[in-house]
């Protein structure tokens, strides 16, 4: 089988899903069991004992496996305290490091990341670090001991797609662990192109929480990232600037 | 005694424990974390940990996020 493997773990569905954005937490299960997940990201925030209900529950009765994230963290020790919190309530020592600049671009802080990985490599974490579409950093961070590498299409909700995709074809092509893109995904097309350029898994939220339709988002996306990893495996045609004939004018 | 659970101010009997300043709170023992100025408490030492004038308490869940 086509088994996606992280840290010697294996995970059938290439699609990792997040959670946030969805209106509710039932909409929120039928959107994950329409898109075949086995591996979504949860955030760690202050106990509210006013909520009802709990992502745990929605991922717990999928079988999903819970990948912490550490959204909203600034610094390398915010992010660290994040992850250790997360073991502790969680019960895993996987983390989707995040750390952020600054709000308005949510873009990744490279400085803050690499030394948040370093440490949580170093605690005994399976690191998976959300970075730029950087392929020196995420080289740097392969050697730092992370599990995978998670560069950006775009920036987190834009829906933009992939801005870059050379440089995703860059990363995957040096890359020894995962390429997982993450953020950026606005529908399908986008999905299916991050795994021709050889992208390991991608994962998405906004695209399919925010759809007018989550669970047939989500199945769109289930396809597009079963489409885009058998065209990769494939093996495409090269381009080419004029026609070439499939049906040759002479025997 | 004063403590700060999840940003605000609450006027506790000296020697409350991190389990007791968590039941302030939630019943749920699991899914939930707790770090006292910033260091994690482990659930097993929740009920042996005394909590002092003035610590941060932050108790910690799992949301939908990312």
């Amino acid at each position: 089988m086509d088994d996606l493997i992280i840290a010697g773990e294996k995970f059938s569905s290439r699609l990792i899903m997040g959670t946030g954005g969805a209106p509710s937490l039932e909409v929120l299960d039928q959107a994950l069991a329409a898109s075949g997940t086995e591996l979504t990201t949860v955030a760690m925030r202050r106990l509210d004992p006013a909520a009802r209900g709990s992502v745990l529950d929605v991922l717990r009765e999928r079988g999903i496996k819970v990948l912490p994230n550490t959204a909203g963290c600034f610094t390398a020790g915010d992010a660290v305290l994040t992850a250790r919190l997360a073991r502790e309530a969680l019960g895993t020592s996987w983390v989707k490091l995040e750390v952020i600049a600054d709000e308005r671009t949510l873009l990744p802080d490279p400085i803050e990341t690499f030394d948040a990985a370093e440490r949580l490599v170093a605690d005994g974490f399976t690191v998976l670090p959300y970075i730029g579409d950087d392929p020196a950093l995420a080289r740097r961070l392969e050697q730092a001991g992370c599990a995978a590498v998670m560069p950006l299409g775009a920036p987190i909700g834009s829906g933009l797609g992939i801005r870059n995709p050379h440089n995703i074809e860059l990363i995957v092509e040096a890359a020894g662990v995962p390429v997982i893109l993450d953020a950026g995904i606005g529908t399908a097309s986008d999905a299916a192109l991050a795994m021709e350029l050889g992208c390991d898994a991608v994962l998405l939220a906004t695209a399919v929480t925010r759809a007018q339709r989550p669970d047939l988002m989500a199945a769109a996306m289930r396809e597009a990232v079963r489409a885009g990893r058998m065209a990769r495996q494939a093996g495409r045609i090269p381009r080419r600037r004029y026609a070439e004939a499939s049906s040759p004018l002479t025997p | 005694m004063k403590l700060l659970i999840n940003g605000s101010t609450h006027d506790v009997a000296d020697g409350m424990t991190v389990a007791q300043a968590v039941q302030t709170l939630t019943t749920a023992t699991t899914g939930v974390a707790v770090a006292v100025n910033d260091e994690v408490v482990a659930r097993g030492a929740w009920e042996t940990t005394a909590l002092r004038d003035s610590d941060r308490v932050e108790v910690l869940t799992a949301v939908q996020g990312g």
